[in-house]
């Protein structure tokens, strides 16, 4: 903050103390970023400060709503955890940001340089036009040329400070010899101001400062929506990577960077955690969770000498193990070779505004110097011919381009990130407009990846009960939810004694002196069934399988249902086994489905569909759907994805619900039309207001009211889109 | 016409205030948390940490 003190206002320096603090506090790095999704009201404000007040060695605590996060400055003996931890318990859902990855600093000195942009050009604006309106009604002579000068000494500091981004802008795009919106839009800012100062030298009676001046801050405003638009895309998907912090804990217990890991460290993994690196396993026993890798809902035996990949989740015994790949050298990363491939087919997309703007351009240097030339040709006076252009110059002003486009996408994507859904990429509305094939993946996407007990109420009350019994002392997800299932029934747990839990195999106990047992199939010698099952044996009986299911994600069957209703193809792609995955598909509603697909075959299948003429959104969460993801034409994954695969997502699920997905979809159909609307708008305009300008009777007066009225007009149709159910 | 002398003067003073005083609010942040702005207003406890970066 260094620049407040050559700050033009000497009340901003009346709190040098505040500003000491600010900067001090930058450097000492004692600050802790929290995210807070939930949050959404002046309550939930106040009860997070005040809760983040009451935790020892926290000095102060801030929360952004606009951002959802919580600033908390703490001594350095306070951790995130514990905060996260107490706020959680309280019922706000918290979480631990990186602060590396997030550099909350920053973010915004963008959005404040262009915010002061179009302060200058607005009070700019303003004083000329109301300069204007007296030379409008009537000032002549002498009085007519002093406002001239004095509107001439505004403006012309004021748009070569606020018009900058133009103009920059368009240098870059004609020294690479292209053409933008911005070379038109310098071109006619340039035009008229340097006209202007050429008529008010001549005492001329036409000049366009005011006309200058409101297309600069019209276009500004429209970048700034643009910005904001981005930003707050920007800073959510920033979030969603600062959640996983990555660190893993080495043998001797200490915690270190994913980045420091070499292939001397041995790392331990603890059961529920997920395996931060690619290794080998040297001591211990556990399953593995493959389901983000493969799609495999089948937990996959694990002892010494097993291969692990980053990703995985180990789910019952701890286990230490050898890294051989870390970082960027891990299975996580070396996808995203795949990714980067498919990735370049979609950067071809070419936005609306873009085809517009491409027609438009050339178009309107073409008219200007039609113009131009048409009155010389006609009388001679060059003087007269050029300011018949300028006037063309101005009332082609692409504001249906410039302040429209971003209008329609700010109001449509506002809506969609209060439905929980984040738009990652410019172009993923439009895209998602013209989408025709919906694939879903299965687990995780689908299912929420947590199995229930299928068969419960099939199972004698007497092995009902010591299942609970043994299920209560172990952490197993399948355990958990049997436990659960358990207490819902009202079952009373039988009473057992020496419990023990063998690492990768299951539960031990003892119940009216018979062995008791429930864990793997192989364990207890019994037969394997084909679907996600847990095996409970007592005594010397035949074992009794638990069979589960997965449990379907929120809003699942709505989304699939509206996707279906709008008259789209929905198609189910999974890694995992035919029964498992029939089943997901008759609950749902799905007909299409197909199973045991590897990660290429989805690919190969969405490519297939492409080639074919559709358009397709590809719905997944785990890394087998990544290559499929990327080769979609937009692709949604939901925030529970692994942090490779959101990246390749234009568009990422916040919430834990699918039901959004519906009515996006129909959202950014109206949002292309409402588009396009604005374009047909900006053209009847122009299809009026040229002639009239060629013809040489475009006033100023007549340039500043027809920008005016078609900038607000396509404002006012874009803001349509909020009030839109 | 002579009183333009001063009118013009004085209404671009008036209007450069408003500009320097919306610089100030630009630099002291008051745009970085609009929704949280809004909301804070309608809370009854007094705000005994007001942001001050």
């Amino acid at each position: 903050m260094s620049q407040a003190q050559i700050s033009a206002c000497p009340a901003c320096l009346a709190a040098p103390a505040a500003e000491d603090m600010a900067h001090g506090r930058d450097v000492q790095g004692a600050q802790i970023t929290l995210s807070l999704p939930a949050i959404h009201c002046a309550a939930c404000i106040s009860g997070v400060e005040r809760a983040l007040m009451r935790q020892t060695g926290v000095r102060a605590a801030r929360v952004n709503l606009t951002l959802k996060r919580a600033q908390v400055e703490a001594d350095d003996t306070t951790s995130a955890q514990d905060l996260a931890d107490a706020l959680t318990a309280i019922g706000f859902e918290a979480y631990e940001l990186d602060a590396g990855t997030i550099a909350a600093t920053q973010t915004d000195r963008a959005g404040r340089a262009i915010l002061t942009r179009i302060a200058v050009s607005g009070f700019a604006m303003m004083n000329v036009m109301l300069l204007s309106v007296a030379v409008w009604s009537g000032a002549s002579d002498a009085t007519r040329d002093m406002f001239h000068w004095i509107s001439a000494a505004i403006a012309v500091p004021a748009i070569a400070f606020a018009a900058q981004p133009f103009f920059a802008s368009a240098w870059t795009a004609l020294r690479a010899k292209r053409l933008n919106m911005d070379v038109p839009i310098s071109l006619a800012i340039l035009l008229a101001a340097g006209m202007s100062i050429y008529e008010t030298s001549l005492s001329g009676s036409h000049v366009y400062f005011d006309a200058a001046l409101s297309l600069t801050f019209f276009l500004l405003s429209g970048r700034y929506l643009d910005y904001r638009t981005r930003s707050i895309a920007r800073s959510a998907a920033e979030e969603l990577a600062a959640l996983e912090v990555p660190r893993a804990t080495l043998d001797d217990g200490t915690v270190v960077a994913i980045g420091d890991l070499t292939t001397d460290h041995i790392v331990r993994v603890v059961p529920g955690a997920r395996v931060p690196v690619d290794g080998i396993i040297t001591e211990g026993a556990s399953e593995l969770d493959r389901s983000l890798l493969t799609g495999e809902t089948l937990p996959v035996g694990a002892t010494m000498g097993t291969l692990v990949s980053a990703g995985e989740v180990n789910l019952t015994g701890p286990l230490l193990v050898q890294v051989t790949a870390a970082g960027a050298d891990s299975s996580l990363h070396r996808l995203a070779d795949l990714v980067a491939m498919a990735e370049t087919s979609r950067n071809r997309y070419t936005s609306l505004a873009d085809r517009a703007a491409r027609i438009y351009a050339p178009l309107v240097h073409l008219l200007a110097l039609f113009a131009f030339t048409g009155w010389v040709v006609a009388t001679g006076d060059v003087r007269h011919a050029l300011n018949v252009a300028v006037a063309v110059l101005i009332i082609t002003c692409p504001c249906a381009l410039g302040l429209a486009v971003p209008a329609v996408t700010t109001a449509a994507s506002g809506r969609l990130f209060r439905a929980g859904m984040l738009i990652k990429s410019a172009t993923a509305l439009e895209r998602l407009a013209e989408v025709d094939t919906v694939v879903f993946d299965k687990t995780g996407t689908l299912t929420e990846g947590r199995p229930q007990p299928s068969n419960w109420d099939a199972i004698a009350p007497e092995a009902r009960a010591i299942a609970m019994a043994l299920a209560a002392g172990s952490a197993h997800p399948l355990s958990a939810s049997l436990y659960d299932a358990a207490r819902a029934s009202g079952t009373v747990a039988a009473n057992v004694s020496d419990v023990i839990e063998v690492p990768g195999q299951g539960i031990e106990a003892q119940w009216n002196g018979q062995r008791i047992r429930l864990g793997r199939a192989a364990w207890l010698g019994a037969g394997v069934l084909g679907q996600t099952a847990t095996y409970l044996q007592i005594g010397d009986q035949p074992a009794v399988a638990f069979t589960f299911v997965d449990h379907l994600r929120d809003g699942a069957e709505i989304a699939v249902a509206a996707l279906k209703a709008q008259g789209k193809d929905v198609i189910l792609l999974s890694g995992d086994v035919p029964a498992a995955v029939a089943d997901i598909a008759a609950r749902v509603g799905i007909d299409a489905w197909e199973a045991n697909c590897l990660p290429l075959g989805k690919a190969l299948r969405v490519k297939d569909l492409s080639q074919a003429g559709r358009k397709v959104l590809m719905i997944g969460d785990g890394l087998n759907d990544t290559a499929a993801l990327a080769a979609a034409h937009v692709s949604i994954s939901p925030a529970s994805a692994l942090e490779a695969t959101r990246v390749v997502s234009d568009i990422v699920l916040l919430g834990n619900s699918l039901a959004p997905i519906g009515d996006a979809t129909t959202l950014a159909v109206s949002a292309t039309r409402r588009i396009k609307e604005n374009f047909a708008i900006a053209a009847a305009y122009n299809m009026i207001a040229i002639p009239i300008a060629l013809a040489g009777f475009a006033t100023p007066l007549a340039a500043a009211l027809a920008m005016s009225t078609s900038s607000i007009t396509v404002s006012l149709n874009a803001l349509r889109l909020r009030g839109f159910k | 016409m002579n009183v333009l002398v001063f009118l013009i003067p004085i209404s671009l003073l008036l209007g450069g205030i408003g500009l320097v005083a919306f610089f100030w609010s630009i630099k002291s942040r008051q745009f970085d948390d609009p929704q949280g702005d809004a909301a804070r207003i309608l809370t009854t406890d007094y705000d005994d940490h007001p942001r001050e970066d």
